[in-house]
């Protein structure tokens, strides 16, 4: 079986670690505080979370930061569970 | 982050630097407030928690456990119970699990699948914690990451390498400084860093200037 691609340990990789700091922008934080309150409510749990990440297509999730998987996986569960219809946030964010 | 009501239609909120995904969080957020998943102020208070968390708890276990060995054994055997004896939020995570190093053994902590971490402790874990390089050579190549770092470990050190898992996170004790007899446990908690906590640092020699 093919490894997934979240599965990192010992991946080949000579990269040497981007050790720059970075402070969360608002988004980031946005995006982890609602995960988290969605998680407080029991509308999502941690494991559901992981599985939306790892659910992503492998060259998008190699692209994506770290909070846009976080973002993806959220939609992704509450598409899931019905709390948004497909393609309702798109609607919302159309000009 | 908006405070706007909903009788006017929504205004752009993009700014140049950011990347869509900002504005699809907002969006995302409104959407739940307005179905009733979340309160906008329950959001705000997550968020209030998430910027509240520093290293500074875990230092201040690490500095505890190093002037008092029966504390340090508490903390080893249940790190959350020992938080919480300090006062300490430990967080919603299951297991947090403190690891010592010693003269003869080392530990690095790693999450190869995510980023799972001691939040409520250590505060947000570091970009590089949750990079994809950091992900796969503190498994395949520790010593090198360490040496990245600027840690050297002798060769007759024991490397040991931890993968957090959402149900257990780790928190190094790493070793006391010499020379650091008599400090109190506010001095010592000083030298405790956010990254000897992940093992891929030493704590620091000298408490930082200012």
């Amino acid at each position: 079986m093919e490894r997934a691609v979240h599965d990192r340990g010992g991946w080949p990789t000579d990269a040497r670690i981007d050790r720059r700091e970075h402070e969360l922008a608002d988004w980031e934080l946005l995006t982890d505080a609602l995960v988290g309150t969605l998680m407080r409510e029991g509308v999502m749990n941690v494991d559901e979370l992981r599985r939306g990440i790892e659910s992503m297509p492998p060259d998008e999730y190699e692209r994506a930061s770290y909070y846009e998987r976080w973002l993806y996986s959220v939609e992704t569960a509450l598409r899931e569970k019905g709390v948004l219809a497909p393609g309702e946030l798109d609607r919302r964010l159309a000009p | 982050m908006s405070d706007h009501g909903h009788d006017h239609p929504h205004a752009p909120v993009t700014s140049g630097d950011e990347p869509p995904a900002a504005a699809r969080a907002r969006a995302l957020e409104d959407l739940l407030v307005e179905k009733r998943v979340v309160r906008h102020e329950d959001v705000r208070q997550m968020i209030d928690w998430l910027v509240s968390r520093t290293p500074a708890d875990g230092a201040r276990l690490v500095a505890r456990g190093w002037l008092d060995p029966e504390f340090e054994e508490r903390l080893l055997a249940d790190a959350r119970a020992a938080a919480l004896e300090l006062g300490l939020d430990p967080g919603p995570s299951p297991r947090v699990v403190a690891v010592e190093n010693t003269e003869a053994v080392h530990h690095l902590v790693v999450c190869t699948l995510c980023s799972c971490y001691p939040r409520a402790l250590l505060g947000p874990p570091p970009d590089w914690y949750k990079s994809l390089p950091y992900r796969s050579r503190a498994v395949s190549d520790p010593r090198g990451v360490l040496s990245e770092f600027g840690v050297e470990l002798d060769d007759d050190v024991e490397l040991r390498v931890l993968d957090s898992t959402a149900d257990i996170r780790y928190l190094v004790i790493p070793r006391r400084p010499p020379g650091t007899e008599g400090l109190s446990e506010e001095e010592l908690a000083a030298l405790v860093t956010r990254d000897s906590m992940i093992g891929v640092a030493q704590p620091l020699a000298t408490a930082p200037a200012g």
